[in-house]
């Protein structure tokens, strides 16, 4: 892969430095990643960005972009992206979200879809389904990262790393994901207690794609909180599981470009 | 010197019965409240000798863990405010990050130190990382949660002629105003703990007591950037009675009992670190810095002998303890030369937190440590002059 293929670009939003990839030209394609964060080589980006302009930032606080003061909650990251699709002047965005992506996705879009036609939810988190003592989504800071990996991924396999050799960088980068993640989502865990009555706010063409493999979250899960946006599509990747991004790369950005290329045109919204 | 005798009031029965986790998850249908209750009434009479013999007391709490039983704190210093009649009651720590309600920590402060007629310390700690589990709080961002609760609790307790208002980052209060407020004015002394030198430097700025434990011989640096703290705010060095370090002490009139004593004690350093992994560096627990060095492999040790050499205070021998300096142990004359060994070493170190209870020392084997060291030991310590490093070491 060239240097120019997988650059990270920066940019600046409200003061807050983020890191993204910026790729490829057309239709605005916001991929946002899950808790993990994402590699700005993983080849689901450059799959993507054949569809259009991707964009791909690491969130605040996550990767190598700064933390602003007061920035804790995903509702609070919600309103960061929508200012960055103002400053870069986007508009027609399909956004993409994995796991915790998905669930910030969720949290703009109920917001405004003013400048977002289409939304993409991966194995989305965000919302809770069952009752008060029945945990929706696995509890992953009371589990070995080897357990981590067999409830995650399809292949455990895909999920090692072997830190002991990581550059410096990559591991500062994969702690502060961590630290990140629970700053998030620590309590409530893993949702927002009113997201889900908020659900119907969103209105436009929805996809729900789903690795069937993921053992952190379930399948009912995924259709309880599709079944809460009207007229939104469930559809599942097979050996993929929480990330089907990054086990079926090919498969994932296939479907998220066929939605993108069905999809209804835009919405002429006035602002 | 003060010496204050300790004990974390644990369920030791238990301790050879578990699944690879004394604390967090071990079901609590494990204790059998009836030993329970026979076991803190022991720790109680324990505390109430200590007062007679001349010492000091500190309690402290966990959640969720056969080596604590003691989950509120307050009842403990509750029971001792009353029942006790000298000691002071250092409570370390309270782990005010964690508490939801910062208002009701004031309120029972204060009440306790009306109660002891002014015998309270107040230790406020962040609290291991097995804590957040149990308590939920967010490990992320903890200390400032910590600092906020310990600026409210403070105003609270130093506020008398009006009400007053709070809309903080964290908490938010009408009408403030605790009732009975503390009789130490301005307030009971604030103590705290720390195993990082940024932190240190901070508290020597308050010029809060700072009490380490595990650190060995491996407590000047923290001690020196306390210093560092401390002559940069105040001017002038720390007295020794500004630091405090937690010690197990296993005395006895000949060394071959003082070494089955300390044996029976180290018990306490060999549970306490048996603990489900994923509860032992919660996200945000620790810096990214230290994070992403434990990711490669690079964890520093904590606990070195004092010719350098490092110990696992888990599972160490007696004899690597003692020469650590986390185990006081041998006759009294040995116990006391161990502990002025280490205070100069330390520059000054005016507060032993001594765990003259600990694993699996029984009541009477307590007793007699106890008693020993109050008669042979603590004079001598209450008499011994301690050094005042000026500057820091090299």
């Amino acid at each position: 892969m060239s240097v120019t293929t997988d650059a990270i670009t920066s940019l600046v939003v409200n003061g807050v430095n983020l890191e993204m990839v910026d790729r490829g030209q057309g239709r605005p394609i916001l991929f946002l990643h899950p808790g993990i964060g994402i590699d700005p080589a993983a080849p689901v980006l450059g799959a993507l960005a054949r569809g259009g302009r991707l964009i791909a930032p690491s969130h605040p606080g996550f990767g190598g972009s700064q933390l602003p003061k007061g920035m804790t909650s995903v509702d609070d990251l919600s309103y960061f992206y929508l200012d960055l699709l103002e400053q870069l002047d986007l508009r027609d965005v399909m956004v993409v979200g994995v796991g915790i992506g998905a669930w910030l996705a969720a949290e703009i879009a109920v917001k405004t879809t003013e400048r977002i036609s289409q939304l993409v939810m991966a194995n989305a988190v965000g919302i809770k389904v069952g009752d008060r003592e029945t945990r929706d989504i696995v509890d992953i800071w009371a589990i070995m990262p080897d357990q981590f990996n067999e409830l995650a991924y399809f292949d455990p396999q895909a999920g090692k790393r072997d830190y002991k050799t990581l550059p410096d960088a990559e591991a500062a980068a994969a702690a502060r994901n961590r630290e990140a993640t629970a700053r998030l989502a620590w309590s409530p865990y893993m949702h927002n207690p009113k997201l889900k009555g908020r659900l119907h706010r969103i209105r436009i063409p929805t996809l729900f794609l789903w690795g069937t493999a993921d053992r952190i979250l379930s399948e009912p899960y995924g259709h309880a909180y599709c079944s809460a946006i009207a007229g939104a599509r469930f559809e599942t990747i097979e050996r993929a599981g929480h990330f089907p991004h990054l086990e079926q790369p090919e498969e994932f950005a296939r479907r998220v470009l066929a939605f993108a290329n069905a999809g209804v045109p835009a919405k002429a919204k006035a602002r | 010197m003060r010496v204050y005798h300790f004990t974390e009031q644990p369920y030791y029965p238990v301790w050879n019965d578990h699944d690879g986790s004394l604390r967090v998850n071990l079901p609590n249908r494990k204790l059998d409240p009836k030993i329970a209750g026979d076991l803190f009434h022991r720790f109680y009479d324990e505390w109430l000798l200590a007062d007679e013999l001349g010492y000091d007391i500190m309690l402290n709490e966990h959640h969720q863990t056969a080596t604590c039983m003691s989950s509120t704190v307050i009842v403990g210093l509750s029971i001792l405010a009353r029942q006790t009649r000298r000691a002071r009651l250092l409570v370390l720590g309270y782990p005010i990050g964690h508490r939801p309600d910062p208002l009701r920590c004031a309120e029972e402060l204060s009440t306790i130190d009306v109660i002891s007629r002014g015998r309270l310390d107040m230790g406020f700690i962040k609290g291991v990382p097995y804590e957040f589990p149990a308590s939920n709080q967010n490990p992320v961002g903890v200390m400032d949660r910590f600092w906020e609760a310990h600026d409210f609790i403070l105003k609270a307790m130093q506020s008398h002629d009006a009400p007053f208002n709070w809309e903080g980052e964290h908490f938010h209060y009408r009408q403030v105003n605790i009732w009975p407020r503390p009789v130490q004015q301005p307030h009971p002394p604030i103590w705290s703990t720390t195993g990082n030198r940024s932190n240190a430097r901070v508290l020597g700025g308050k010029g809060y007591v700072m009490a380490t434990l595990g650190s060995g011989y491996n407590t000047r640096p923290l001690y020196d950037a306390y210093r560092e703290g401390y002559i940069a705010k105040w001017g002038k060095a720390p007295a020794a009675d500004r630091f405090a370090y937690l010690g197990l002490v296993a005395v006895a009139d000949n060394e071959q009992e003082a070494r089955r004593r300390g044996e029976l004690v180290a018990g306490y350093l060999r549970s306490s670190a048996i603990v489900h992994v994923p509860f032992r560096n919660p996200p945000g627990f620790l810096t990214v810095e230290d994070n992403a060095r434990m990711l490669k492999g690079q964890t520093a040790p904590r606990s070195f002998t004092k010719d350098g050499r490092p110990i696992d205070m888990h599972h160490g021998s007696v004899q690597d303890l003692i020469d650590a300096g986390i185990l006081f142990c041998g006759t009294p004359d040995q116990v006391y030369e161990q502990i002025v060994n280490f205070c100069e070493y330390c520059g000054g170190m005016g507060n032993l937190l001594m765990m003259g209870h600990a694993g699996f020392l029984t009541h009477e084997d307590t007793v007699d440590n106890l008693t020993m060291f109050a008669q042979q030991v603590l004079p001598r310590l209450q008499a011994y002059k301690q050094p005042v490093a000026e500057t820091v070491a090299a």
